[in-house]
């Protein structure tokens, strides 16, 4: 992902937050990894989150496959104060954490309106990730000292 | 998958755990858990059964530190080992990087690591992967046993491509951050050749 699109991406992220009126908003990829994070994370383990949050949509598509579904496209969790949304974009997850200063309804919404242009923002991340993988010698510099490094 | 965000300039790679019931997944992860410094670990999250047995996953992120200015994470998970959680193991093993086949070397548990590696060559199938062609570490587990199988009959049933084959003892840390190593060279010496 290239910096200019992953500003796009934290634009949109940002935007949805405040239409939602959402606590926290943040992207995360099918195999779990982070992409953006925007809102009050405060003691919230991101990084946790994400990787559950990728297990819980591969589990419930692996429920999908066995009813004859290709997938569920939206998860949604109610608690007492603080629920979340996730919303299935491509490869991506859309995570929405909210509370009582919001409600599903708007949030599924705000998330609907912005799934065209997120849609978009990553098949040219796809797009631009082809092409820097046909000419990419950045990784290809990479000696076998640096990787032993990492683990002196 | 190897996530790669060139904006933050971090390397982010899948390593996964394989391996039958008890053989010592968890408790590899748990070692690197306790052994490594606050700053380079998030929580090891598990989630497991009233009696302990890994249900869906084990989950840690550990940061090793940067190459050529990029970060590199590592995601470790491991994987249920009881023959009845199969449609788990095959969803975990999407977007791997890099697997780890722990094995139990107590002479009653041969049949059960040969059906679980044979699994995992299905599951990996299932996702598009070939075992043969990914970074692959062989882990020889509960090496301080009594009643273990010898390392070289151990390799000669298991072994399948030349990979690396490291004697552990994971409840006391013996050849667990060797096994770490070893698997996550491969994925990054995968990545400079990719």
């Amino acid at each position: 992902m290239q910096e200019q699109q992953f500003r796009q991406i934290e634009s949109v992220v940002a935007k949805l937050r405040l239409d939602a009126a959402a606590r926290v908003v943040f992207l995360v990829d099918k195999d779990g990894q982070q992409i953006a994070v925007n809102g009050e994370v405060g003691n919230i383990d991101t990084t946790s989150l994400a990787s559950l949050a990728a297990g819980n949509v591969a589990a419930t598509g692996g429920m999908a496959e066995l009813i004859g579904e290709k997938e569920f496209p939206t998860l949604s969790h109610e608690g007492e104060r603080e629920s979340i949304h996730i919303c299935v974009i491509g490869r991506v997850l859309l995570v929405v954490i909210f509370d009582d200063r919001s409600s599903l309804g708007l949030v599924k919404l705000r998330v609907k309106q912005v799934t065209p242009e997120l849609h978009a923002i990553f098949e040219e991340v796809a797009r631009t990730t082809k092409e820097a993988a046909n000419d990419e010698s950045f990784f290809a510099e990479i000696t076998d000292e640096d990787i032993d490094s990492l683990f002196n | 998958m190897t996530f790669i965000n060139y904006a933050s300039r971090e390397i982010n790679c899948k390593i996964v755990y394989y391996g039958p019931g008890l053989c010592g997944k968890t408790t590899n992860l748990q070692y690197i858990f306790d052994s490594t410094a606050p700053q380079s670990k998030g929580k090891l999250i598990s989630l497991a059964t009233e009696t302990d047995r890994t249900l869906f996953f084990d989950f840690m992120p550990l940061e090793l530190g940067t190459v050529r200015g990029f970060k590199t994470r590592f995601h470790l998970y491991t994987v249920p080992g009881q023959v009845f959680y199969d449609a788990s193991r095959k969803l975990i093993l999407k977007g791997v990087d890099g697997v780890v086949f722990v094995a139990d070397s107590q002479e009653e548990r041969m049949d059960a690591n040969i059906e679980s590696l044979y699994n995992l060559e299905e599951n990996l199938q299932a996702q598009g992967y070939d075992l043969t062609a990914i970074p692959y570490v062989l882990q020889l587990n509960k090496r301080d046993l009594p009643n273990v199988i010898p390392v070289a009959d151990l390799a000669a049933e298991l072994q399948r491509k030349g990979e690396p084959v490291v004697e552990a003892v994971a409840s006391k840390g013996v050849g667990v951050f060797d096994t770490l190593k070893a698997v996550a060279k491969q994925v990054l010496t995968e990545l400079r050749k990719s």
